[in-house]
């Protein structure tokens, strides 16, 4: 059951990619990506890791397609579509595209995998001391230093948009 | 993949004596999701009959009363009537992503229902991050109203979406953050387990006291707005917007939308019901021995108790303007719940918990 649940999701992430980079409607695009998005949070269900799955809900899902879908919205009209790409462009993105699969393809075949012989399933409580914890294997540094660009990130961001006083 | 399906035990255990295993689970599967959807059905239809009795109620009118004993088959009558309708749509629409909308805000409600304990033993699927997936679920509605707008080549329906993205996006912060409140009392996200907390120590808005009241407060007042209800129902205010993001639809594919707004109604509800009330819990255990006793009643009674809550505001208060709904999301809910998560893990830490 799980072995085809597994090749239908697999099959869901590769047509909808390939759709998705090939739509010339942009918003098509986007929720073909979306699509994607949710097939991958499906495989992390299905690995029994549904911390990760959610949090791949919430944020691709509910957080980057909710606001690529909101510019869209704000600066695109129904009827534009995206022009064709010159062949020369495709080639190049291709070659890319092949190399990135032929690395990821030699790693994954190459590396010695071996079957897992104590399985627990991860609770939220573990991932949380983790986070927090300051000991051997814990994130503390990380955690501390993602929060301080964050905030970096949302006080710069209000400054840009806040712009001049109209009276001024 | 663990899914474990305790609807009943009796049921699990008769299909997997008659028939091989796996054709067993998928029976399961099919049983779960026929039993679930009857329940979609039912109570998306029975709240809008409740919806137009409380307001005729508070419009001191008689409200649908024709179509069997106090108009109890009118919705059933609507539905039927949606279900033959023509479904029209317009010629420059994009015709892909207006037929997916609906299907988006139908299906992230009613993948949310599953996870709710209604008793003891209904619940389809227990998942050790329970209220997380809960948000994780919800976030994905507003998807569909984007793209509805948006796909309906329509100003009207243009602007009830861009409404929606705005709203959505800002309550939820409020709702994720009260939520969060609650299970720092909690210290489990796992819904079964929240309940399980409440049976010793009492209802959690009664356990975390002064936080748990401001939570509660916050988590009703985002909550109505997540599900785009009155007052916050910018996104189809019908004097302004015609129809808002569904204006161009039509027959069933309407009738998505607008139960989906029940339904979500009913999951506000539900959540406020586990987190603050003590789920399928009788008050102060008076059933608890009682073992043929249905708890799910208690479960419902408090829906409905909730879900009346959240009427009455519909026809209590006037419309939000934009700015105004903004202005009370960032500037007011937003610091209160960061102060109150404060306060919160102050009462814990110095235990004045009850």
């Amino acid at each position: 059951m799980e072995t085809i649940l597994f090749y239908i999701l697999s099959a869901l992430i590769v047509i909808f990619s390939i759709a998705s980079v090939s739509s010339r409607k942009i918003l098509r695009a986007v929720t073909y990506l979306l699509f994607v998005l949710i097939a991958i949070s499906g495989i992390y269900f299905l690995v029994d890791y549904s911390f990760l799955g959610a949090v791949q809900l919430t944020v691709y899902g509910g957080g980057v397609i909710v606001l690529i879908i909101f510019s869209v919205l704000l600066v695109h009209h129904i009827e534009l579509e995206l022009e064709v790409t010159p062949l020369k462009k495709k080639i190049i993105a291709g070659l890319i595209s092949a190399t990135g699969l032929g690395i990821t393809l030699w790693a994954i075949y190459t590396f010695p995998f071996t079957n897992a012989t104590t399985y627990k399933s991860i609770e939220v409580a573990d991932i949380g001391r983790k986070l927090l914890g300051y000991g051997d294997g814990g994130f503390i540094l990380p955690f501390e230093v993602i929060s301080v660009l964050l905030l970096a990130v949302i006080i710069g961001a209000i400054v840009i948009a806040k712009g001049k006083k109209l009276n001024e | 993949m663990n899914i474990p399906l305790n609807i009943t035990k009796t049921i699990h255990d008769w299909l997997f004596s008659i028939m091989p295993e796996g054709v067993a689970t998928v029976t399961e599967w099919v049983i779960v999701a026929a039993a679930y959807l009857a329940l979609f059905a039912v109570v998306g239809l029975y709240l809008v009959l409740l919806e137009r009795k409380v307001a005729a109620w508070f419009q001191l009118r008689l409200g649908p009363n024709r179509v069997g004993p106090w108009g109890i088959f009118q919705t059933m009558a609507d539905a039927l009537k949606l279900v033959s309708k023509e479904l029209t749509s317009n010629t420059k629409i994009d015709k892909f992503l207006y037929n997916l909308a609906p299907y988006f805000v139908i299906l992230s409600s009613l993948i949310a229902i599953g996870v709710f304990p209604f008793s003891r033993q209904f619940q389809a699927l227990d998942i050790n991050i329970g209220i997380f997936f809960l948000f994780a679920i919800s976030s994905i509605g507003v998807i569909g109203i984007l793209l509805a707008g948006w796909s309906s080549n329509n100003k009207f329906s243009m602007i009830g979406a861009m409404r929606s993205g705005l709203q959505t996006i800002s309550y939820e912060l409020s709702v994720g953050l009260s939520m969060l409140t609650m299970v720092l009392l909690t210290g489990s996200l796992q819904l079964s387990e929240i309940i399980e907390v409440q049976r010793t120590g009492g209802w959690l808005i009664i356990q975390g006291h002064i936080p748990a009241i401001i939570a509660f407060m916050i988590f009703m007042i985002a909550g109505t707005a997540e599900t785009n209800r009155a007052p916050f129902d910018l996104v189809e205010a019908e004097s302004e917007l015609g129809a808002g993001f569904h204006t161009e639809y039509s027959g069933m594919k309407f009738a998505y939308f607008f139960l989906a707004e029940f339904i979500n109604m009913f999951i506000i509800a539900s959540i406020a019901v586990v987190l603050f009330f003590g789920g399928w819990l009788s008050p102060f255990g008076i059933t608890d021995d009682i073992t043929w006793f249905p708890e799910s009643i208690w479960f419902v009674i408090k829906v409905l108790g909730i879900i009346f809550l959240m009427m009455w505001f519909r026809w209590t208060f006037p419309r939000l303007r934009v700015d105004q709904l903004l202005t009370l999301e960032w500037k007011y809910l937003l610091p209160i719940n960061l102060v109150n998560l404060v306060l919160m893990a102050i009462i814990i830490w110095l235990n004045w918990t009850i």
